[in-house]
């Protein structure tokens, strides 16, 4: 269940109401002491780095970072990240939503084990799981000379790409909708199927209405994760420039040459992605909180 | 749940629930194959051939590679360095979940929202941004050099690095159980003449224990496979500064696939001894909450 940290919640609530109680109320120092030392590391692990970004992305002016997000090797890590997360989630999205229907509206044994299995991506270093993609498909690997033959390329190739993310973004929108579904119970969809509805349309006028936050929720952060995958794709893309970089990879390109303006003006775009992607988070919290108080 | 509970109640004469629920909604066969399929394919049959690759190596390969002295010092590096970060997240952690319960803050709705930045922000960013400010000539870098403390490219840039990607865990698994938690526990601890730290140490504790633990153990479990955010800061110094999933990538880039794949064996051994671990603390953390935190 490695994913509970990431499952949909509802925004911080009033801490007045512990403040005018006094058996819940620190004496004032020691609330001061606490709130300072929190956001002090809050400042310097978050908003710090944050900050880095967007000064060194911009320390050589804006020509320098224009150029370096227009440049063709840049267009094209654009391009292969895109392409990446056009697969993978979409596919993600059909695995969660069919393995929390067969999950939390049916019964069967090996239940706990399957939703143990389905949080391993989530446990295992990226780049291992690169790594059992290379056994497999690498020259040395269980296919390897088969695709040879035949010259198919997986490693070192958009395929490997599209596998190595398709692994790391996984868990994300199962992990979503198992426990949301189990929360609704059945009632809703037995009663729809006992009416005579059909299994499609029980799961597009019942259930769909009511898991459509949980599910947006999962795909902001499958997509998230999608776009900023750097140790599993690194290990499976043999680096070639123009054509099996992703954005992330760019980025540890240009670093490497010492190119840090170009560096961060890319990393840079993926920041703001980050800080879109947490936009969009608030919003669907603050909906699903609304629906969920419009309901009670 | 509830729904289904009223209706029955509010019948004169319900007819006692079958022992075992018959399957009413359509679907199984298909979603549950699907999602077998698709595990087995991507995640399943992939893990597999790590272990089955590692073991036709034979014992005594597997051993050297895995335990020679520069795997050795990256054990030593990794595990501790993560342990050390998820101890420290799990102080701040509490702290920052404290204050976003307990207090109100300007900004407050902002702090709450940016903890999850490590979660959405592409992990090659977030190493590049620390190496930057913790460089020599950074801006925390500038004011640390010179006074003897060493960050960039040493162990000590690791541990860094490992904060800020285990910030969240601890925050998000603690953060729901203060908020669910009544306070008529501590008002009768109060009453009963207890002090504030007695109240917390004796009473709040205890229920956030789980919680805490998971949280530490997410932490952990996320920064011992870490790559992206560690590379760049870590400086890479054989036996000094070497993480383990880089001995990985420079064992594949020396085509040395039996000393990968033996590192790889022992790393995925650690994930799943953890995942299992995880699993039974965040089942023990749902029963103590299920009785202790629930609203009536």
């Amino acid at each position: 269940m490695s994913g509970a940290a990431s499952t949909l919640r509802h925004g911080p609530g009033h801490g007045a109401r512990y403040q005018d109680n006094p058996a819940t109320r620190e004496s004032p120092w020691v609330r001061r002491l606490l709130l300072g030392l929190g956001l002090s590391f809050f400042a310097l692990f978050l908003v710090l780095p944050l900050l880095a970004v967007f000064t060194e992305a911009l320390r050589k002016g804006w020509d320098v970072y224009l150029a370096a997000l227009i440049e063709p090797d840049a267009i094209s890590a654009v391009k292969l990240t895109l392409l990446a997360a056009l697969i993978s989630v979409p596919l993600n999205v059909v695995f969660g939503v069919s393995a929390a229907w067969a999950i939390a509206k049916h019964d069967f044994r090996g239940k706990q084990l399957l939703i143990t299995f389905i949080d391993l991506p989530f446990s295992i270093s990226p780049v291992v799981a690169g790594l059992i993609y290379v056994l497999i498909f690498g020259a040395q690997g269980w296919f390897g000379p088969w695709l040879a033959e035949h010259d198919i390329k997986i490693i070192f190739a958009v395929p490997g790409i599209v596998l190595a993310t398709l692994f790391v973004t996984f868990p994300f929108v199962a992990r979503e909708l198992i426990p949301l579904m189990q929360a609704q119970g059945r009632d809703e969809e037995e009663a729809a199927t006992v009416l005579g509805a059909s299994g499609w349309q029980t799961f597009w006028h019942v259930t769909l209405p009511n898991i459509k936050w949980g599910l947006l929720y999962g795909v902001i952060l499958c997509n998230a994760r999608a776009f900023g995958e750097f140790g599993a794709v690194s290990v499976v893309s043999g680096h070639i420039r123009g054509m099996t970089n992703t954005l992330p990879l760019h980025v540890e390109i240009l670093y490497n040459e010492y190119q840090f303006a170009a560096a961060f003006a890319v990393a840079s775009l993926l920041a703001l992605l980050a800080l879109v992607t947490l936009g969009l988070k608030q919003f669907v919290e603050w909906q699903a909180s609304r629906s969920h108080r419009s309901e009670a | 749940m509830n729904t289904s509970l009223a209706a029955h109640a509010s019948l004169p004469a319900a007819p006692a629930k079958p022992p075992k629920r018959r399957r009413v909604l359509p679907g199984f066969a298909p979603t549950l194959g699907f999602t077998l399929f698709y595990l087995s394919l991507l995640v399943l049959i992939p893990l597999a051939a790590v272990f089955l690759k590692s073991a036709g190596h034979g014992w005594e390969a597997f051993w050297d590679a895995a335990t020679s002295p520069r795997v050795l010092a990256s054990y030593r590096l990794s595990f501790g360095a993560a342990v050390l970060a998820a101890l420290i997240n799990v102080v701040f952690g509490l702290i920052l979940a404290w204050s976003l319960v307990r207090y109100e803050f300007p900004g407050k709705k902002l702090v709450d929202a940016l903890i999850d930045l490590p979660f959405a922000l592409p992990t090659a960013v977030a190493g590049i941004a620390l190496t930057a400010l913790y460089a020599p000539n950074g801006w925390l870098g500038e004011w640390l050099v010179p006074h003897g403390i060493k960050v960039a490219f040493t162990p000590l840039g690791v541990l860094v690095a490992l904060i800020f990607i285990g910030l969240p865990f601890v925050v998000r698994t603690v953060q729901p159980v203060l908020e669910d938690m009544e306070t008529e526990l501590e008002e009768a601890a109060a009453s009963l003449g207890a002090h504030r730290w007695q109240t917390f140490r004796y009473v709040v504790l205890p229920t956030l224990t789980p919680a805490l633990l998971t949280g530490f153990a997410l932490a952990f479990a996320r920064a011992v496979g870490e790559y992206g955010s560690v590379i760049f800061i870590a400086g890479n110094i054989p036996m000094v500064s070497e993480i383990t999933p880089l001995m990985i990538i420079s064992k594949l880039e020396q085509y040395d696939y039996v000393g990968a794949t033996a590192i790889a064996t022992v790393m995925l051994a650690f994930s799943f001894t953890l995942l299992l671990a995880i699993n039974g603390l965040q089942a023990w953390s749902a029963r103590r909450n299920g009785i202790e935190g629930r609203k009536p």
